[in-house]
């Protein structure tokens, strides 16, 4: 039974793409030239001639907006644009929800969800330089030496971690299956680049509790998704991948300044994990491969628990290297590398493999996977997250 | 209780001005007669901090400033190693604490802890306020933290 006023089943994927992914700084193109690219890779992915987009969805604090991007295509008509607004890569996959929003609503017949970074071009999101007064927020927290994402974010970690006594080994086996799954995946930009426990254990602390390998990369690109009717989308290249469920998420006061959000020891899923397993009439088990967005690892370990995969007593014993690769393991996780080591183009990467492992098109294919979820933005002040499935998924 | 220093912690990161909207004025000018002031509510005594426009639990925009004991506890902290600004290049580590006001419905405010970088830390410690004097344009105090006796 599906109710009207819900988007699952309606709308699918049917084009993903991306720009080569490139070292910070590395890209030749500017940033704006990467979002049509890839816009264009979605295009040729999909069979859709890129003047039927008639609708454009991004996030965070996108630079490329949609009537330029429009106007660069030559879209005949735009008739619909939208900006999920969140920290980080948080809306990753609020904007296919959005695009997903515009097609059930009949206010677009195909929108694309896009991300493009370009670092070289705008500044390094690692440093913060400068010696102009600081106000507002930012200067309860800069002039003491917290100012980058991972010092953002490693205080929940830590406490995470005090109040539940797990986390450590959790967050080595994340970035072990994310490094192995990137070196079967051409497009990753540490394919070749193995990490192995004495590796991990050895790198330098970049904010304790963090590790290098804690920590996601930096890199220029772009990547987009396409999504149109599922109706219509049985017509064009590819197999259709549903869209099962979508959901933003934000907390009681998850936006407070200097750290005082209500429930400081989230990934900030809990509101949304409950309304998307209804929407999708799915549960955890259902899920065969999970895409869960590392702006850091401690992140992702409590995102899993949020989400209803592992709980907080057995997440050290479950979310294990063996358990979350792809090769045999029962919780395979971030199959293209992900944000530590395919790409860091803000979390919409992790959303393409979902559709690809949906497809049997990913570097480290589940065998026979149905239902694939992938988050974006853990800890973020709004997060997102989604449940594609194949046709088959829909009963 | 507290104390102040004016010896600079972290000396060359940019430096807080009370933001243009006069929303957070109060607290940096009680920082300068070291005080600490968060806000609270007249209507329903809830303390805010980061400072709002309005009350968060009753949502009355009668909201004043009051000043607190500058007194807490440990309720996360972080060690950064790798700098992130020209000015900690050849710093070596730091503490950044989150201490949470009890007293004052809970509030979390950032410092840092001083003392050695690499001391052990304890989550639930009690700390108190050393309020940092710097020299700037205009003047400013910090608000940093340090194990009580
Ligand atoms: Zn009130």
């Amino acid at each position: 039974m599906t109710d009207e006023y819900t988007l699952k089943g309606k709308v699918a994927v049917v084009g993903v793409g991306e720009t080569t992914y490139f070292k910070h700084g590395q890209s030749p193109d500017p940033e704006f030239v990467l979002v049509l690219k890839a816009i264009l890779a979605a295009c040729e992915d999909a069979g859709l001639d890129p003047k039927e987009i008639d609708g454009f969805c991004s996030y965070s604090n996108d630079r490329n907006d949609p009537p330029r991007i429009a106007n660069a295509l030559g879209i005949p008509e735009l008739r619909y644009s939208n900006m999920q607004w969140t920290s980080g890569g948080g809306g990753a996959a609020g904007a296919v929800q959005n695009a997903a929003a515009a097609i059930v609503s009949g206010s677009a017949n195909a929108v694309v969800a896009y991300r493009g970074l370009a670092q070289g071009q705008f500044g390094r999101f690692g440093r913060s330089g400068g010696s102009r007064p600081i106000s507002g927020p930012a200067a309860y927290t800069l002039p003491y030496g917290m100012m980058s994402a991972a010092q953002m974010y490693a205080m929940r970690t830590t406490r995470f971690m005090h109040e539940y006594g797990v986390g450590r080994s959790a967050m080595r086996a994340i970035a072990m299956a994310c490094y192995h799954h990137a070196q079967n995946n051409p497009r990753a930009v540490m394919q070749g680049r193995t990490l192995d426990e004495e590796t991990y254990d050895a790198s330098r602390w970049i904010t304790e509790p963090y590790r290098l390998f804690d920590c996601c990369l930096e890199n220029d690109g772009a990547a987009a998704i396409i999504v149109t009717r599922t109706d219509r989308a049985r017509d064009l290249a590819k197999n259709p991948v549903v869209i099962l469920g979508a959901q933003q998420s934000g907390g009681h006061r998850s936006g407070a300044t200097a750290e005082n959000m209500t429930d400081y020891v989230t990934s900030s899923f809990k509101p949304a994990v409950k309304h998307l397993y209804q929407q999708a009439g799915v549960t955890p088990s259902d899920i065969d491969v999970v895409q869960s967005y590392e702006n850091f690892t401690g992140g992702v370990v409590m995102s899993l628990i949020e989400h209803g995969l592992c709980t907080y007593e057995n997440a050290d014993e479950v979310l294990t290297f063996d358990n979350l690769r792809a090769d045999g393991g029962s919780l395979p996780l971030n199959t293209s590398g992900g944000n530590l080591a395919e790409c860091y183009m803000h979390g919409l990467g992790l959303q393409i493999e979902a559709v690809r492992q949906l497809r049997g098109e990913s570097p480290n294919q589940v065998p026979g996977a149905k239902v694939a979820l992938a988050n974006a933005g853990p800890m973020v002040p709004v997060a997102s997250t989604a449940l594609y499935g194949t046709e088959e998924a829909l009963g | 209780m507290s104390r102040s220093t004016d010896e600079a912690h972290l000396p060359g990161l940019r430096q807080p001005v009370a933001a243009n909207d006069g929303l957070d004025a109060p607290f940096w000018e009680g920082t300068k007669d070291h005080e600490l002031k968060v806000q609270q509510c007249d209507d329903c005594g809830t303390h805010q901090w980061g400072p709002e426009w309005m009350c968060h639990s009753c949502n009355s925009l009668a909201v004043s400033w009051v000043t607190i004991e500058p007194v807490g506890e440990i309720y996360s902290w972080q060690r950064p190693h790798h700098p992130v600004h020209s000015a900690l290049s050849d710093r070596g580590p730091y503490i950044i604490v989150l201490i949470e006001l009890p007293h004052a419905s809970g509030i979390r405010m950032v410092g840092n802890l001083l003392g050695d970088p690499m001391q052990t830390i304890e989550i639930g410690a009690p700390v108190s306020a050393v309020f940092e004097d710097r020299q700037g344009d205009p003047n400013f105090t910090l608000v940093q933290w340090e194990i009580a006796d």
